[in-house]
């Protein structure tokens, strides 16, 4: 399967300007590859970099050095020097990102959170809404819910609907960052399963994991980022 | 993956600069927006942005530097070589701009509807009929009643108001949106669904928008990229969820550590 | 006694070119508001002075002069502005429309056509048709140089959302030659159709607001109104009691004080010419009518 996704040396540190120019070194000299349809787990301890390293894949953060290259025509994107309006076009057709936490715009109901970005897309407001509530449905959210702004879900609803969210587009590459941290064991099986799912139609996979019985479930490989150990 | 960013930007800004005799308005500003682009550019009072925002629709001109637009035909065009006529046609057709005051925005002497139908009547629209219709239409999509076509201004409330500066804007079906701090000065929740409306519309409608704000929150719900200013500069820019999170320069880390937690 | 001695009708010659400069640019440019040094006049602003100097600029020995107001030969205003000229231009004057050369009016059009040999003046108040919208003149002049007559439509679409149709009845807008839009003065919305393609060539004079504008002999000049909501040239129903006439333009008058009325042409000469070409007609008896 040809290679989706490539980091090669990425390197991040935090100035903190207001504490004086402190320089927090975040990662260094990263280095990995993911393919289509394979699932790459970020493993190391807490604090190493791992939610950071996909927040510099999707460009919400910006690395000091490195490249992170995307898809399989050439001359392939670098995510670390591409702009704005390139990055924007490559969130709605490339990347997505399921976040450890749920972004709520207030008073958005739950099915709309869900369908935006396939309507981003294109997709018509009717269809995107009957396949957001599919999805809903397969990870337990009931429909009395769907009409309701998720700011007041738990912490595991907001997360089910965080998920829908990510996995509802077609995209080539997910990032997923605790995609199951909040979860009962029935719905951590919902979310393995959909993963699964995800692989087996060519989607290149990375994923911040904590637990190691689902880092079996879904782990293609595992990166292990004490190998890249930041200088301190 | 096919480059499909073959299109021309919607709106260019070209070492846009701006003083007032020895006073700077704002100094060397550039940038791209495309269609479908929605800007936030930030700052605290007396950054430059509103200068910047009445450069763009030309109600004040250049001290150097140009503002370049892309026409309805394709052809890219320096503003200030535009006509007086001309632009005032674009300001009416292809442009909106929303003011801070909805008071500024609209004519308080004169009904709901026809503030609605006004620039339609402007462009030659000459059927009373289906100017009301395009009116009522309008005013249903800001969330307005109807019922309220022929009431005056001056008895809506202020987020009513607001919505109905709107509505006068996007009847002509505008390409790019300017607007000045469009929810400042409203109550909280009345905030929340002006913004749930802007959002909503500049998504349906696919507007460029350029959006003048103090308030980051407001700039992350609303825009894509932004652009921060101060004293006149562009300090940062960027995707508005990295600049956001991720802030490089002293200046920016310094806005977004001063946003006071919900 | 020392009679005071005027220059032909009361201006002098160079203020009677610089306004004589002032109309061909007017004519040049039809519906437009040329600018012109009003000059003051022996009688207050809101009489008519600027109809009084178009006349005066215009009038040669040889004219004959006819001057109404309201339609009426007979009023105060008519009576001294005629005796006015007659003093400072000693032309002949007369009440018929038919036989005048000049014809200086407020607020009403005759009901005779005009030919080619005459010209009609106005008394026009307020000349911007866009100033109770827009009190700015910097504004109301952009809009005219760039023809954005928006808001004279809104103003419109008011009327009919407010009232179901254009309330408008008298300084009914019109757009001439399809470029500017002009005040008619207040003149009925009945009289606007005589303006388009008059033979006869149609001056205005605002004095207080020194402005003259003009509509060229058979010019185009249409009401504005909305395609479902045509303009309608209303009119009382009903005919002359002196003349029998029901294509004029009628006045009500109030006959005594228990709500009796009636209602007679307001061209005073379009009736007594009517009435003396079928023959002598009876007054309604009890009628007071000004002679």
């Amino acid at each position: 399967m040809p290679v989706a996704l490539e980091l090669i040396t990425v390197s991040k540190s935090f100035t903190m300007h207001l504490q004086g120019g402190l320089r927090l070194p975040v990662v260094e000299g990263i280095t990995f590859s993911v393919r289509s349809g394979e699932c790459v787990v970020l493993a190391g301890r807490s604090g190493i970099g791992k939610s950071s390293i996909l927040k510099m894949i999707f460009g919400s953060y910006r690395c000091d050095a490195g490249q992170i290259l995307i898809g399989d025509c050439t001359p392939r994107t670098d995510v670390a020097t591409a702009s704005p309006r390139r990055l924007l076009a490559l969130r709605k057709t490339t990347i997505g990102y399921v976040s450890q936490f749920l972004r709520a715009v207030p008073r958005v109901p739950a099915i709309d959170v869900v369908a935006e970005p396939l309507l981003g897309s294109g997709c018509s407001r009717e269809d995107s809404r009957a396949r957001a509530a599919d999805l809903l449905h397969r990870l337990n959210i009931p429909e009395s819910l769907r009409s309701v702004p998720p700011a007041t879900f738990s912490g595991g609803e907001q997360q089910r609907v965080n998920i829908a969210r990510g996995f509802l587009p077609d995209l080539p590459v997910l990032l997923l960052d605790e995609p199951t941290a909040s979860l009962d064991a029935e719905n951590c099986a919902v979310v393995t399963g959909l993963i699964a799912e995800k692989k087996k139609r060519g989607t290149a996979i990375v994923a911040v994991v904590h637990d190691d019985t689902i880092r079996g479930r879904i782990a293609d490989s595992v990166v292990d980022l004490a190998q890249f150990a930041t200088a301190a | 993956m096919t480059d499909t960013l073959q299109e021309e930007p919607l709106l260019i800004a070209e070492g846009l600069s701006k003083s007032y005799g020895r006073q700077l308005g704002c100094r060397d500003v550039s940038f791209e927006l495309y269609e479908g682009e929605a800007m936030a550019v930030v700052g605290e009072s007396g950054s430059g942005k509103t200068t910047l925002l009445n450069l763009l629709s030309t109600q004040i001109a250049p001290t150097a530097g140009r503002v370049l637009y892309r026409m309805r035909d394709g052809v890219t065009r320096d503003l200030a070589a535009l006509g007086e006529a001309e632009c005032r046609l674009l300001a009416r057709t292809d442009w909106g701009f929303v003011h801070q005051d909805p008071a500024m925005g609209l004519r308080m002497g004169v009904s709901a509807g026809a503030n609605v139908g006004e620039r339609l009547m402007a462009v030659g629209w000459r059927h009373y009929g289906r100017i009301r219709g395009s009116a009522t239409n309008w005013l249903h999509r800001v969330e307005i009643d109807p019922a309220r076509i022929d009431d005056m201004p001056v008895t809506y409330s202020g987020g009513m108001r607001q919505r109905l500066q709107v509505a006068r804007n996007l009847v002509t079906q505008p390409r790019l949106m300017l607007m000045d701090e469009p929810t400042g000065g409203l109550d909280v929740s009345v905030q929340a669904r002006l913004l749930d409306l802007l959002r909503g519309l500049t998504a349906d409608l696919e507007l460029s928008v350029v959006l003048v704000t103090h308030d980051l929150a407001v700039a992350r719900l609303l825009s894509h990229r932004i652009m921060v200013m101060r004293d006149g500069e562009v300090i940062e820019a960027g995707l508005t969820d990295q600049v956001l999170d991720d802030p490089q320069e002293p200046y920016t880390q310094l806005l977004v550590a001063s946003i006071l937690p919900p | 006694m020392n009679a005071p001695v005027y220059n032909f009708a009361y201006l002098d010659e160079q203020t009677k070119r610089m306004i004589r400069r002032a109309i061909l640019k007017a004519v040049a440019i039809p519906g437009y508001q040329v600018p012109f040094a009003s000059r003051e006049m022996p009688m207050p602003y809101g009489w008519g002075t600027g109809g009084v100097q178009v006349t005066a600029s215009i009038l040669g020995p040889d004219d004959v002069l006819k001057v109404i107001d309201q339609g009426s030969d007979d009023t105060t205003n008519a009576v001294s502005i005629r005796n006015f000229f007659i003093k400072t231009a000693g032309v002949r004057t007369t009440t018929s429309t038919g036989d005048a050369t000049v014809i200086q009016t407020r607020h009403r059009i005759p009901e005779a056509a005009l030919g080619e040999h005459q010209i009609l003046v106005f008394q026009v108040p307020i000349p911007e048709p866009l100033r109770f919208l827009e009190p700015r003149e910097t504004e109301t002049r952009r809009m005219h140089a760039l023809a954005d007559y928006g808001l004279m439509h809104v103003k419109l679409y008011e009327d009919i959302a407010r009232h179901g149709h254009i309330a408008t009845t008298y300084a009914y807008p019109v757009k001439v030659d399809g470029r500017y839009v002009m005040d008619p003065s207040p003149t009925p919305k009945f009289d606007n159709p005589k303006m388009s393609n008059c033979a006869a060539l149609q001056l205005f004079g605002a004095g207080r607001e020194k402005r003259v504008y003009a509509i060229p002999p058979h010019t185009g000049v249409e009401s504005l109104d909305f395609e479902d909501h045509p303009f309608e040239r209303y009119r009382l129903d009903g005919t002359c009691a002196f003349c029998g006439a029901n294509d004029s333009f009628l006045d009500e008058v109030i006959t005594d004080d228990r709500g009796g009325r009636m209602f007679v042409c307001s061209d005073t000469d379009y009736c007594e010419t009517r009435r003396s070409q079928s023959g002598a007609a009876e007054t309604r008896a009890g009628a007071s009518v000004p002679r």
